[in-house]
């Protein structure tokens, strides 16, 4: 595999990334974290604003903003505030004030639409490295936390009859939501990271009857659907983020119908 | 035989609010205790207190060293895109051999849902399920939540009776909630009703010959189910009546 042809990197770090974003997408789609994703991910702008403002190396700024973004929801949730609403609010405002954010810096201007929804194409070897290094994290975490992550999702107060910790579990997915956001940024950008997380989980849900199942299935759709985006959109000249999540939906339009039809 | 847990002038508070004062008890080996409260009682927040799920804003728990607690939650929300099986269930958090997960149903008395999903159980399946995944950790002390909720009065009283052969095979104590105040488990060794503190506590009246107990019942409970009666010292004011709302109980 020669690393230096731009389509062989942009092919792994799409299929690193959908391969780590799946397993956990299934907890952010069991637990109805959508917006919870949502909000994290388009913090992500706002840490591009700070990495280049004070020179920091872009992964780091999304990192330390969406781990902010997502302790700060974590620590706000079970509040009084309509939940919904909180989450509407912080997911758009974020998405808001990183725009701004960008504005006051020129060279970021030029290629907002990169920070937006990702600029594959233009993975380098670094970046590839970076992929590479924080999808194992999050894979190695999610199989490490599983079975305590399904109580928890289940029921947290029988998670921790059973001795698990459900705020030590909470902060596990956290934190690898955190480190997929970062990972995922030059992948398909702010907007479209969390569409990477819930839509092969939800693709995925007509085709398991276990957990485990549902986590293999999503990670096939999220590979496919890395691997034949990065074709499509050479073959189409269509930008690469927009038809990896293109096609994921399709592939969820697809088993939708499919249990549709079986009834 | 020293107590499985001991609860010294407890205080517990829900997002601030106090919900429970001054509850001092014991739970002896096998016992079995019923609480009865109505909603916001403090019911709930005492077990959850006891799992260790909220701290004590006052008071203190004593746990006996090493005590295993089977935990069987109020409800469980499944979110419709969870597929998950009986089996995989009972697995939580630590997987069991196929041998086991039988055996665990067939205890509760469901024995071949072992490959259902858990979204498809009817109310008095899941409440066996979620018993025979409590019973996994073989508990000194089995901890209902509302076990029977949703379910009708055989199915209640069925399950009691359910309850009971566990506790007589297994010997363990049983701790549990229901939101009926005046219908509980007969099997009951205690009573203790709730309302922000104990308010009162006795024994379940077994009076499944008289009359009044079958025009209640019917036949098809089998003794399962008891009256309460509250023997209140004190009033709670009119907001907080609910030792009058029945008359004909008192």
């Amino acid at each position: 595999m020669n690393l230096d042809d731009f389509l062989v990197r942009a092919a792994l770090a799409g299929l690193g990334v959908a391969t780590a974003a799946a397993p956990l997408g299934c907890f952010v789609v069991w637990r109805r974290m959508a917006y919870f994703g949502d909000a994290t991910s388009h913090a992500a702008l706002l840490g591009v604003a700070l990495a280049l403002a004070s020179d920091l190396p872009i992964f780091a700024g999304v990192l330390a903003v969406a781990l902010a973004m997502a302790l700060l929801l974590t620590a706000m949730s079970g509040r009084r505030v309509g939940s919904d609403a909180l989450l509407g609010v912080m997911a758009h405002g974020a998405l808001a004030l990183g725009l701004v954010a960008v504005s006051f810096l020129p060279q970021v201007r030029v290629d907002l639409m990169s920070y937006l929804v990702g600029d594959i194409l233009a993975v380098s070897r670094a970046d590839l490295g970076l992929v590479w290094a924080g999808a194992a994290a999050v894979l190695a975490l999610v199989v490490w936390r599983w079975s305590a992550l399904l109580a928890t999702t289940l029921s947290p107060d029988m998670a921790r009859a059973s001795g698990v910790d459900p705020k030590r579990e909470q902060l596990v997915l956290t934190l690898a939501l955190a480190i997929t956001v970062a990972a995922a940024i030059k992948v398909v950008g702010a907007l479209l990271i969390a569409a990477l997380l819930i839509i092969p989980a939800a693709a995925a849900r007509p085709l398991a009857r276990t957990p485990e199942i549902m986590a293999l299935m999503a990670i096939g759709v999220g590979a496919f659907a890395a691997l034949g985006g990065v074709w499509l959109s050479l073959l189409l000249d269509t930008p690469t983020g927009p038809t990896i999540v293109s096609l994921a939906a399709g592939v969820f339009a697809l088993t939708q119908t499919v249990q549709a039809l079986r009834g | 035989m020293s107590a499985l847990i001991t609860v010294k002038d407890l205080a517990l508070a829900y997002h601030g609010r106090e919900v429970l004062r001054d509850v001092s008890l014991q739970l002896a080996p096998g016992e079995i205790v019923t609480i009865v409260g109505p909603n916001g009682s403090g019911k709930s927040s005492l077990l959850r207190a006891l799992i260790g799920a909220l701290p004590p804003v006052k008071g203190t728990i004593h746990r006996k060293p090493g005590l295993r607690v089977g935990y069987v939650p109020q409800k469980l929300v499944i979110d419709a895109t969870l597929p998950l099986t009986v089996a995989r269930f009972l697995g939580l958090p630590r997987r069991i051999t196929r041998a086991r997960v039988r055996a665990a149903l067939t205890e509760a008395g469901v024995g071949e849902i072992a490959d259902h999903q858990m979204a498809s159980l009817s109310g008095g399946q899941m409440q066996r399920v979620m018993l025979a995944r409590a019973l996994l950790a073989k508990p000194d002390l089995l901890i209902l939540d509302e076990a029977t909720q949703g379910l009708d009065q055989p199915g209640a009283a069925s399950f009691y009776r359910q309850i009971e052969a566990v506790r007589q095979r297994q010997g363990c104590a049983v701790l549990m909630v229901s939101h009926d105040l005046h219908v509980v488990m007969a099997a009951s060794d205690r009573v203790l009703c709730f309302n922000g503190h104990i308010c009162c506590e006795g024994t379940p009246d077994i009076v499944a010959s008289a009359p009044e107990y079958r025009a209640l019942f019917g036949t098809g409970t089998q003794g399962a189910l008891a009256l309460y009666r509250h023997e209140h010292s004190h009033s709670h004011g009119p907001e907080c009546n609910h030792d009058t709302a029945d008359g004909s109980l008192h």
